[in-house]
């Protein structure tokens, strides 16, 4: 079927030749059931019109120095019905956690509570001025103050950095404050050691902090080679950046001695917290002696991916670190709480490497992450990462017989396999995953962790029941069945349910598109 | 009449008088897959041996092209700015990146042959 | 507890068929030593929704929200009015719920929104490009600096006086890292000399208009001082609102514009989350940081769209990478362009009026009263006052009164001595004539 760019067909008489629309023929709209295709913005509005009612001022004498806008800026004005369908509709071709499974291994979708959202939005937190005066802000900051308590009484760590905004930006200022802790000893280390099946923002925040990045071997079994480790530490070290449970899905059961060696080498360890959620309530990540960890609020403590953000990523700081902690500093007097903003006043000791970002913090997803840790409680945070655990030994368990899984378990709270099963098959790791997509699924990672040919890496997560988790299962079995009975049709150019077909990603590089314009 | 080396990078350098064409080899593109994008030396610039003097991508992939010898850039392939897929069509034709002055013909000379290059190539 | 699905039963089930005794044989790998009892944390169990919202709700009611009293707090956050559309739609599960859009097929709906935000974004700048957004307008300011370093292969950012703080700051932090700053003194309410700062040696010159004491900057004539160095011209607008009425930042000559997004869509949220806006020109769109989207076909030529350029991203490049920007703010951006596409061309440039009609007002009333001076001459809905008593202990006294009036310099700046008596105030449209007169009153009382 010839196809205009709106996904309409370019012949308004194409579809009327069919008796009855078919689940592959054409429709007379270009819309089918409840799939509706949707212009831009840009292509749906037209001048004069507004989904707000605001009066027009007339300013006499304005006070703008001359730099009045000259010209239009070019948006469209549309109604408020015609903008809440847009994005009814535009929402209506994204798969989304609340929809259905997502086992996007090391992503953590997991289910996101609405009482969540709805104390995130009450006035006092939603609508609270980021510099009012601490007389206005005292619950504010005295939620931040119980969030710290919880988090480094989790972590055993006694001190948190509570600006960063993302699970990188934590990385970011957990290596500022390493690199501050060696220039306070006087030292020069410029070597970060990061494991070769850390995930890429690893080394990318090692190399945007100034150091340079030497990987460690890993061993058959998908852990840290600890002789390399050990090769490789030296005087000209910093720091050691472990995620733990790794990318593999596996815990480095040899992280205290790890912790050991980088210690005796005069460095620090970083732990990547990513995986901390396979762990919460059980292990305190300071007793493996980690020296920093940040902590993906979004994943761990389920404050909403939000299609790629916000997030937030404080850091849990060990004694050693604890004084290099970014401004601003939250403390308490005899007249309450408050924040301290700059280097004079901080308190004895202190010694921040500088700021994360202008204000303290991703607010919204503290309010939010605080009322999931009140919700579950410490049995709760508990159990939910046993049965995430649970739930990807179980997935691992009922799959390795027609997949292949490259390592032994027990796996943590996610299953690798990789693709030596569909050795010959003439399908992809690529073309499995879509074809979960006309299945109903989400796709699980592929293709990382790097280490893995292949890999295919399933986080089901706490929030699936058994009858869910059976159900993916048994799709993916017969799935897998499909490829050794050499139907690779049906994998060849999946997905063909999904509202698009597969995209071309090259000509999209090549000529990049990146801004809707007027023809 | 030109001389064609190859490296363990998979570059092909091709010398004619002391001005040296450089591309990245078929089974390099073949690695990759589609170019999207080439970083093109400025003319004028000079690199050591080894040094980073180009950037490939694919969609999924970045590589640096590496300098096989040391030289002057005396030419640019601009024309892959507006068409990258040159690449992936004619590599060691219309594909090419840079063309540098030598500074040392035996580095030339050291580089491997055609014939040594695909043994390497196929045994990699 | 209500949000875990699986069943004393369903976990016998499961552990039978994985062959395991009990779930602790899962954690086998885990040294023993390092394995605490529920029992070993120091924290309460499990509670019903009443009872958190109850615990939350307290602690929210000892804050005191914009909404709630006159209000003039600005300084790089702004009390806008969001209409109740964009909080419903954000909230859509689809939206909320999904993750960074790498599947592209089940995800053109996060898509076609991050394009529609790139181009609002570059017609608000005046820019060719924007990416997909960055974590807020500090950190958008830091990732410019750096892609200026960048690209000049120049160590050198120039910082200008009448930038926020808090920017400055966050700014040195990672731009010394690879490179030096250097912050330029202003007297609040003047333009610096950045002139005579600018070298060989400079990458860029940071300046923000209008700048944290609200005064609006000549763009255009640093832009050509800045160009015949050799350097790049970044600007910062904190309050993008102000784009509706000024002209954009890109007409004037900015190499790479960056802002706080927050004022759409957004609420003040006590400092985040919020969302970065970062735009440039075409030819630097390889050495633009975060998450680009951008426009293709699919398979049977439909128009869809697809993350794009990513070999400038950590994932690829590891530590070549541009930046170790991994998540951009989609959920932010997304209610940045709801609220715009309901503002439009008409709304926004009328609320961006409004805006500077209340500020007008405001600063005219404050004006008269006895012991304030106006600091700033132009200015868009933001301005600085000088008081005859230092602000911060003012601003408590009036806030026990009821009235948030504004931030006070020395905030941003404790220790600087000159700003003690600087009181940064802004009007929005929230701001009704009553608020004005009540703030007017009560300063009139307190100095």
């Amino acid at each position: 079927m010839a196809t205009n760019n709106q996904g309409r067909p370019s012949q308004p008489g194409a579809a009327q030749a069919l008796d009855l629309p078919t689940i592959s023929g054409a429709t007379i709209s270009g819309d089918r059931g409840l799939d509706h295709e949707e212009p831009l913005l840009f292509e749906l509005g037209r001048a004069g019109q507004c989904g707000v009612d605001l009066p027009d001022v007339t300013i006499s004498d304005d006070r703008l120095g001359g730099q009045r806008r000259k010209g239009p800026i070019g948006l469209p004005g549309l109604s408020e019905p015609e903008i809440v369908r847009h994005y009814v509709r535009l929402s209506r071709m994204n798969y989304a956690i609340d929809a259905g499974l997502y086992p996007l291994g090391s992503c953590t979708m997991k289910h996101n509570p609405r009482l969540n959202e709805k104390l995130a939005r009450l006035p006092g937190f939603g609508d609270l001025h980021p510099l009012a005066p601490a007389s206005a802000s005292q619950g504010a900051l005295a939620l931040i103050s119980e969030l710290m308590s919880w988090l480094t009484t989790l972590t055993g760590m006694p001190a948190v950095a509570m600006s960063p905004k993302a699970g990188a930006h934590g990385e970011l200022c957990g290596l500022l404050a390493i690199r501050a802790a060696v220039a306070a000893r006087g030292e020069l280390r410029h070597r970060v050691l990061v494991p070769e099946s850390a995930h890429g923002t690893n080394p990318a925040t090692a190399a945007f902090a100034g150091f340079t990045v030497d990987e460690v071997k890993a061993t058959p079994e998908g852990r840290v080679d600890l002789a390399d480790l050990k090769a490789k530490l030296g005087p000209d070290v910093a720091a050691f950046m472990l995620t733990n449970p790794n990318t593999c899905g596996l815990f480095e059961g040899e992280v205290i001695a790890m912790a050991e060696l980088v210690h005796e080498a005069g460095a620090y360890f970083y732990c990547d917290g990513a995986n901390y959620n396979a762990i919460a309530g059980r292990v305190r990540p300071g007793d493996l002696g980690i020296d920093a960890m940040h902590i993906n609020l979004h994943k761990t403590f389920s404050t909403p991916h939000g299609g790629g953000g916000p997030g937030a990523g404080p850091v849990v700081l060990s004694a050693r670190l604890a004084a290099f902690a970014p401004l601003p500093l939250l403390v308490h007097d005899e007249n309450g709480f408050r924040l301290v903003e700059e280097l004079e006043g901080v308190p004895a000791g202190a010694k921040p490497f500088g700021r994360m970002s202008a204000f303290h913090g991703q607010m919204g997803m503290f309010v939010r992450a605080l009322a999931y840790m009140l919700s579950h409680g410490r049995d709760g945070i508990r159990q939910a990462s046993e049965d995430a655990v649970l739930s990807a030994n179980y997935v691992l368990a009922s799959l390795k017989d027609v997949m292949s899984a490259p390592f032994e378990g027990p796996c943590m709270h996610e299953a690798l396999f990789d693709d030596t099963w569909l050795a010959g098959s003439g399908v992809t790791t690529l073309d499995f995953a879509k074809a979960m997509i006309d299945e109903g699924y989400h796709p699980m990672t592929m293709y990382f962790p790097l280490v893995v040919h292949g890999a295919m890496l399933i986080e089901p997560t706490e929030s699936e029941s058994k009858e869910s988790v059976d159900n993916f299962i048994h799709v993916l079995r017969v799935m897998a069945e499909e490829v050794k009975a050499g139907k690779k049709d049906r994998f060849e150019g999946a997905p063909r349910l999904a509202p698009r077909r597969r995209l071309d990603e090259t000509a999209a590089s090549r000529k990049p598109v990146l801004k809707w314009k007027a023809e | 009449m030109s001389e064609t080396r190859y490296t363990d990078q998979h570059e092909w350098i091709s010398l004619e008088g002391d001005e040296a064409t450089v591309g990245i080899t078929r089974f390099a593109t073949e690695q990759l897959g589609d170019v999207v994008f080439v970083d093109v030396p400025e003319v004028g610039k000079s690199f050591a041996k080894g040094a980073e003097a180009a950037v490939v991508e694919s969609v999924k992939a970045a590589s640096e092209v590496y300098a096989p010898v040391a030289g002057t850039v005396t030419a640019g392939n601009y024309a892959l700015g507006d068409d990258p897929s040159l690449v992936n069509a004619d590599p060691e034709g219309a594909g090419w990146f840079f063309k540098l002055r030598l500074a040392n013909k035996a580095e030339f000379e050291a580089l491997m042959t055609k014939e040594q290059y695909q043994e390497f190539a196929t045994g990699h | 507890m209500r949000y875990l699905p699986l069943s004393p039963a369903d976990r016998g089930a499961m552990l039978a068929k994985i062959g395991a005794p009990d779930v602790d044989a899962l954690f086998a790998d885990v040294p023993l030593s390092a394995q605490r009892p529920v029992t070993g944390f120091d924290l309460p169990d499990h509670q019903g929704e009443l009872e958190v919202e109850r615990a939350l709700a307290r602690l929210a009611d000892r804050n005191v929200a914009a909404g709630s009293v006159p209000s003039f707090c600005g300084a790089g956050a702004y009390k806008h009015y969001v209409p109740a559309a964009v909080d419903h739609l954000i909230q859509r599960s689809e939206f909320l719920t999904s993750y960074t859009p790498y599947q592209p097929e089940i995800s053109q709906g996060t898509l076609q929104v991050l394009f529609e935000f790139q181009t609002q974004v570059a017609m608000l700048t005046g820019m060719e490009v924007a990416n997909a957004s960055l974590y807020d307008g500090s950190t958008a300011t830091a990732e410019a600096v750096l892609m200026a370093q960048r690209i000049t292969k120049r160590p050198k950012a120039i910082l200008s006086g009448g930038l926020h703080l808090h920017y400055v700051e966050t700014v040195e932090t990672v731009a010394n890292l690879h490179g030096v700053t250097k912050r330029a003194l202003v007297t609040p309410g003047t333009e610096e000399d950045l002139d005579s700062l600018i070298d060989e040696q400079t990458a860029c010159v940071v300046v923000q208009s209008p700048d944290v004491f609200g005064l609006l900057r000549n763009i255009k004539r640093l832009a050509e001082v800045v160009h015949t160095k050799g350097a790049l011209l970044i600007v910062v607008v904190t309050e993008v609102v102000s784009l509706g009425l000024l002209e954009s930042p890109g007409a004037q000559g900015a190499d790479i514009v960056v802002a706080e997004g927050q004022s759409l869509g957004n609420g003040l949220n006590f400092g985040g989350p919020y969302v970065g806006l970062f735009a440039t020109r075409e030819k630097y769109v390889r050495q633009m940081p975060g998450r680009l989207c951008g426009q293709t076909v699919d398979s049977l030529g439909r128009r869809g769209f697809v993350l794009t350029l990513s070999t400038r991203e950590q994932h690829i490049r590891r530590d070549k990478a541009t930046s170790n920007i991994c998540t951009n703010s989609g959920l932010c951006a997304l209610a940045f362009t709801i609220h715009l596409s309901l503002l439009g061309e008409e709304g926004f440039t009328r609320l961006a009026a409004l805006n500077h009609a209340k500020a007008v007002t405001l600063a005219n009333r404050l004006a008269a009263v006895k012991g304030v001076s106006l600091v700033t001459s132009s200015f868009f809905n933001e301005f600085t006052i000088r008081l005859s008593k230092p602000a911060a202990d003012v601003v408590e006294t009036l806030a026990a009164k009821g009235i948030l009036g504004g931030v006070p310099a020395s905030r941003l700046s404790p220790s600087d001595r000159d700003l003690r008596d600087l009181l940064i105030v802004a009007a929005t449209e929230t701001n009704t004539d009553e608020d004005i007169e009540a703030f007017a009153a009560a300063l009139e009382e307190v100095l």
